[in-house]
């Protein structure tokens, strides 16, 4: 089964006079299961790719089909319900609702979802635990430095047991042993729960762990290779 | 939910609480402006049932055409004393009221001569201290006579002097007799006092030769707002031969100004509150702005554009409710140390020409805090939905991507 499938993106930007290219006939198919790496330099396209797969912001052409559905043909309630159900995201920025806490944060999709508060407690206990934030359930995101905030950011995403997770930076703000903490805590659920990852990210260390490493430039897929094709190039 | 919409609020301290302030306030003054109101026309409208007198009035069919001594009724039967026993019942009286002219040696006068059961009189309306010199009529057959400060000013006499009295008896014969003044009275309206002399019941019948007949019964219960709930049971028993009529049915001036003041509450509570919805709007609208990056990961995160919408008007229906409570206790609690009237008389010497007293007993209506109440929350939401609505149409990219 496919993940993802996009066909011919292009999304433009208008900034004053300026035109803009953010994606230039992007298509790619992710299967499920899949974990890959969005890399690039700054300003490539990757976070705008993101936002299209998950929704979020509409390609000006091309199509994007998650499992069997067709983003476009979706109205503003099912793509919020779609994006509810099936995806996990890690922004790059803004990732916390300041007036909850760690633990609400992290329970904040399963209760607009219906979970019971019961279920979502212990849930929500375990996973921030497991991004190494035992202790500070009840802090709110001021109270917790730029790398806590991204890890608990993480733990929303993956809580829920999303089909797929986007995750943009993740790993940003983290240090090296947190940062492969986590990219080995996205391996553990892609291997158990074959939760399908894409990762933008600009990290070396993070690009280890993808099956498939897509390079972006100026809006354009430049490579796209298995982790056997790099460690060959490599070699 | 709630919770987020709760954290939401207490974010700016300051602002929250000047609009809690405001809210307050402005419910505060709906309610405690509209019981003053209240007070001053529930004051007038107790002057003017006095004096009609009576919330209830009995009479014969042809008497509101023509109030003369034909159209007299008979003396309440069986039935009808037992309608009149009812618990509904606090006091009623029956009394004769005829034209007729009164003579001093000086000038003589028209006045309206009542013939009264001083002991049902004084419960029903006359006031025992509007009595300025000499007593009120002690009996049925009492022949003393009773009348206006102004009247015997007029009349160039005074307590202790005797005036002459007459009338025509139902067959058109004048009546007359002579009457000592045994009591002066003062009304608050002048004209009153010009126009009304007492005397016992009796005393006028056996004058007028007209047995025991009464020209109306005036009854009262506790509320004249409840008129409608006991009159019916008094009609039926007064039977079809009579008229029996509520006080907004005989004076439609008094009925007029009990709905004139509905309107005017109503109006009042809705001035105060457009007041208030700017503020309101205004604090939404700052909230929603500020908030523009989190809305948006709520919306990225698979809140429908609905939720969004609820949880703006959450937050706004969980301000106007903690603003109302506080409104709320705020005018009860200034209302009840005022409950024994507030002298106004160095600021409305006019208002006892309407009718009104110089005491103003501020009145709190359950149906009016229940209408201010209601008016706040409903239009409360109903302004919110536009900032909710905008927060809701938020596109979640931009909004996140806002530095
Ligand atoms: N809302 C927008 N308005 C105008 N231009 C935009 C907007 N969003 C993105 N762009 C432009 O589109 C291009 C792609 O941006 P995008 O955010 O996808 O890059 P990126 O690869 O995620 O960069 P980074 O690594 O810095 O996050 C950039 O040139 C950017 O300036
Ligand atoms: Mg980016």
């Amino acid at each position: 089964m496919t993940a993802i499938v996009c066909k011919d993106l292009c999304k433009t930007f208008q900034q004053g006079d300026e035109i803009i290219t953010g994606l230039e006939n992007v298509s790619i198919t992710i299967e499920e299961g899949d974990f890959v790496c969005l890399s690039g330099p700054s300003g490539s396209g990757k976070t705008t790719l993101l936002n299209a797969m998950g929704g979020l912001d509409t390609p000006d052409s091309g199509q994007i089909l998650i499992g069997n559905t067709r983003l476009d043909q979706l109205g503003k309630g099912a793509l919020a319900d779609m994006r509810l159900n099936k995806i996990g995201f890690v922004f790059q920025s803004y990732n916390l609702i300041p007036v909850l806490t760690a633990r609400e944060n992290v329970e904040f999709v399963m209760q607009v979802r219906g979970v019971p508060a019961k279920e979502r407690a212990s849930r929500s206990f375990k996973i921030l635990k497991e991004v190494g934030l035992q202790g500070m359930e009840n802090r709110r995101p001021a109270q917790l430095s730029g790398g806590q905030q991204q890890r608990v950011a993480v733990a929303r995403a993956i809580v829920g047991h999303p089909a797929l997770v986007l995750a943009d930076e993740p790993t940003a703000n983290l240090d090296t042993l947190s940062s492969s903490q986590l990219m080995e805590l996205f391996v553990e659920l892609n291997h158990h729960h074959n939760i399908t990852f894409v990762i933008a990210t600009h990290d070396v260390r993070v690009m280890r762990y993808a099956k498939r490493l897509i390079k972006m430039q100026d809006g354009k897929i430049i490579s796209d290779d298995t982790q056997e094709q790099i460690n060959t190039r490599d070699k | 939910m709630l919770t987020l919409a709760w954290r939401n609020l207490w974010r700016n301290h300051r602002r929250t609480v000047i609009m809690l302030a405001a809210i307050t306030v402005g419910v505060w003054a709906m309610i405690f402006m509209t019981a003053l109101m209240r007070g001053m026309v529930d004051d007038m409208l107790h002057n003017g049932i006095r004096n009609l007198p009576g919330e209830v009035q009995i009479h014969n069919r042809a008497y509101r055409d023509d109030p003369s001594i034909n159209n007299s009724i008979p003396a309440p039967d069986k039935n009808l004393l037992k309608a009149l026993q009812s618990d509904t019942v606090k006091a009623w009286t029956q009394r004769v009221r005829v034209p007729a002219v009164i003579s001093s040696e000086r000038d003589s006068r028209g006045v309206t001569l009542l013939g009264v059961e001083p002991q049902s009189e004084v419960k029903i309306g006359f006031s025992l201290d509007s009595i300025s010199e000499g007593r009120f009529l002690s009996d049925n057959n009492d022949d003393g006579l009773v009348i206006g400060a102004r009247l015997a000013e007029r009349l160039e006499t005074r307590l202790g002097k005797r005036v002459v009295i007459m009338s025509q008896d139902p067959k058109n014969n004048i009546a007359e007799r002579g009457f000592r003044i045994i009591g002066i009275y003062k009304a608050k309206l002048a004209s009153l006092e010009e126009r009304y002399v007492y005397t016992g019941l009796e005393t006028v019948q056996t004058l007028l030769k007209m047995k025991n007949r009464v020209s109306e019964i005036a009854i009262t219960g506790e509320d004249y707002r409840n008129v409608s709930s006991w009159y019916p049971a008094i009609e039926k028993a007064a039977g079809k031969n009579m008229q029996t009529l509520p006080w907004y049915q005989i004076d439609t001036y008094l009925s007029s100004m009990l709905k004139m003041m509905d309107g005017f509450v109503l109006v009042w509570i809705i001035v105060v509150f457009l007041a208030l919805s700017f503020g309101l709007v205004n604090t939404l609208v700052m909230a929603v702005f500020e908030r523009v990056h989190e809305i948006g990961l709520m919306q990225a995160l698979g809140m429908r554009p609905s939720m969004i919408l609820y949880q703006i008007l959450l937050e706004s229906l969980l301000l106007l409710i903690i603003g109302l409570l506080a409104g709320n206790v705020l005018a009860i609690g200034t209302v009840i140390p005022l409950q024994d009237g507030i002298d106004i008389s160095a600021v409305a010497e006019g208002m006892e020409m309407m009718g009104s007293s110089s005491i103003l007993y501020p009145a709190l209506k359950l149906n009016d805090m229940l209408l201010a109440n209601t008016v706040v929350i409903f239009l409360g939401v109903l302004t919110s939905i536009l900032p909710a609505w905008r927060a809701a149409r938020f596109d979640p990219v931009e909004a996140l991507g806002k530095e």
